[in-house]
């Protein structure tokens, strides 16, 4: 088949399932999230995404999974493995060069006595996995995230880390420099639906957990993405409105007068909260 | 009158029984950190032990739920901390209805997840708190056998009857903060009785579907 039909063919499933994701309901308060003025656009493109991903990701994730356990693992690694320089110079670029170091050791180990990455060595000798990229360098870095924005496709993400992660980081991944086209991008094929297959199981919990889907998951994904830059403690965010006058049982107060509380032990709030004081940080800090 | 006694003792036994196990449990003035670390060894040994729950029976689950894990939660806070300001205008049946059908709903979804643990390892992370701290956070890893760890962080209050879990962080994700939104969200457009309207239809939704 010729390159310019299945160009057309492509083009058409590609308008199929724009028309059938069809438009997103969007709440009344829709963009008025500081963390998401796009919300608009935002919710359109997430229900794209699950249109297409109901249609194809899905599918191709559920055949994978059928694969023998020992088969998924492998690859698993060896995907993880591709990424290991990245995340070398990653922890590099963040003034981590312990953590640098080891992530070099553990290609090396995991790439040769590890086959290519199929075998885990290296965690067993005490080169633990780390998962960094350039959009939590940027973090550290001290750049925000940004408006979140959902990308077509590959979803949930934010300014920084879109510039991050679909701008720097396919240059760090040893994908890219595969120089074989047919190799190249069935691996990279290969990668999406492992990652897809993995995410199966929290699949149905989300869609039990959550009232509204689209913002349980930016939440968590704006959540997630703080954590990492801080490696996975990043500083408590204490929201002015979680007052915590212990008389649960008692009528409600009376309007806000307590809820000035402390100060100094309330920094400032969520962005997501209007009445919330932002003291003297810039707007987006508590979202960093 | 003897016969009485009788009845009585027979009832007395189980009552007493039933009252004292969630006493003792919640009395407990273990450490946070060690706190933490006994429940979830006591609950991954109990997975290990029963087959019925790695196969998916939900009404062992429920009772793993119900005895190991309940006693230390604190619902009530956790509740109002995810509803945020609109608690303060909830009256108190309202706030009782909001905890007990969050709970409901908390319970539901993620006792499905207890039940893909099978030889799992739990890791104590540091713990920083002074001697007079209220309020600490407790930090630990999930390993599974294969894969990479899960971290699986804690927050809890010191109460009369003992520290409680108030908040649980997976992966970096808050559960409170998670839901705050949504919940600000449902109450900006139906008021609190909104927000119970949607968590109860999510219940029973819920259910009708394990039902079916």
């Amino acid at each position: 088949m010729s390159v310019a039909r299945l160009t057309l063919r492509g083009c058409i499933a590609f308008a199929v399932l724009v028309l059938a994701s069809g438009c997103a309901t969007l709440p009344p308060n829709a963009g008025q999230d500081p963390r998401d003025p796009w919300e608009k656009y935002n919710r359109n493109m997430f229900a794209f995404n699950d249109g297409f991903d109901e249609a194809i990701t899905k599918p191709l994730a559920e055949l994978y999974v059928k694969l023998p356990e020992g088969v998924r693992t492998c690859l698993s690694n060896a995907f993880s493995n591709l990424r290991g320089p990245s995340t070398a110079i990653n922890n590099f670029f963040q003034s981590k060069p312990v953590e640098a170091l080891s992530d070099v050791g553990r290609f090396a180990v995991n790439t040769t006595v590890g086959i290519v990455g199929c075998f885990d060595v290296a965690t067993g000798w005490g080169m633990e996995a780390h998962r960094e990229d350039f959009g939590q360098t940027l973090g550290v870095w001290g750049f925000e995230p940004g408006p979140y924005l959902v990308m077509p496709i590959f979803g949930p993400s934010s300014v920084r880390d879109a510039i991050g992660i679909y701008g720097v980081e396919p240059f760090l991944d040893l994908n890219f420099y595969i120089d074989y086209p047919g190799i190249e991008y069935t691996v990279l094929g290969l990668r999406v639906v492992n990652e897809r297959a993995e995410l199966l199981p929290a699949d149905r919990l989300v869609r039990e957990a959550a009232l509204d889907r689209y913002s349980f998951i930016r939440d968590g994904f704006l959540q997630r993405r703080r954590s990492l830059v801080y490696d996975g403690n990043p500083p408590r965010v204490i929201d002015p409105d979680d007052e915590d006058d212990g008389d649960d049982a008692k009528a409600p107060a009376p309007a806000r007068s307590t809820s000035s509380g402390p100060a100094q032990t309330k920094p400032p709030g969520e962005p997501g909260d209007g009445a919330g004081k932002p003291v003297d940080a810039k707007p987006g800090d508590a979202a960093k | 009158m003897q016969k009485f006694l009788k009845i009585l003792r027979f009832f007395v036994a189980p009552v007493a029984l039933a009252l004292a196990g969630p006493v003792v449990a919640q009395a407990s003035t273990a450490a946070p950190d060690a706190l933490v670390r006994d429940l979830t060894a006591d609950v991954l040994d109990t997975i290990r032990a029963d087959r019925a729950i790695a196969n998916g029976d939900v009404s062992r689950v429920q009772k793993l739920v119900d005895e190991k894990i309940l006693p230390y939660v604190d619902f009530q806070k956790m509740t109002r901390l995810a509803v945020g300001r609109g608690w303060r205008s909830a009256t108190p049946e309202q706030r009782e209805v909001l905890t007990r059908e969050f709970r409901t709903l908390l319970v539901r979804t993620y006792s499905g997840a207890l039940s893909q643990v099978k030889d799992h390892k739990v890791e104590m992370g540091p713990f920083r708190a002074q001697p007079g701290d209220m309020d600490v956070l407790v930090r630990t890893n999930v390993v599974p056998s294969r894969g990479d760890k899960i971290q699986l962080d804690y927050r809890l209050e010191k109460q009369d009857a003992g520290w409680k879990i108030y908040d649980v962080n997976v992966l970096g994700v808050w559960l409170v903060e998670n839901y705050k939104t949504q919940f600000a969200g449902e109450v900006s457009a139906g008021g609190v009785d909104g927000l119970i309207k949607s968590l109860t239809d999510r219940n029973r939704q819920l259910a009708d579907a394990k039902k079916a």
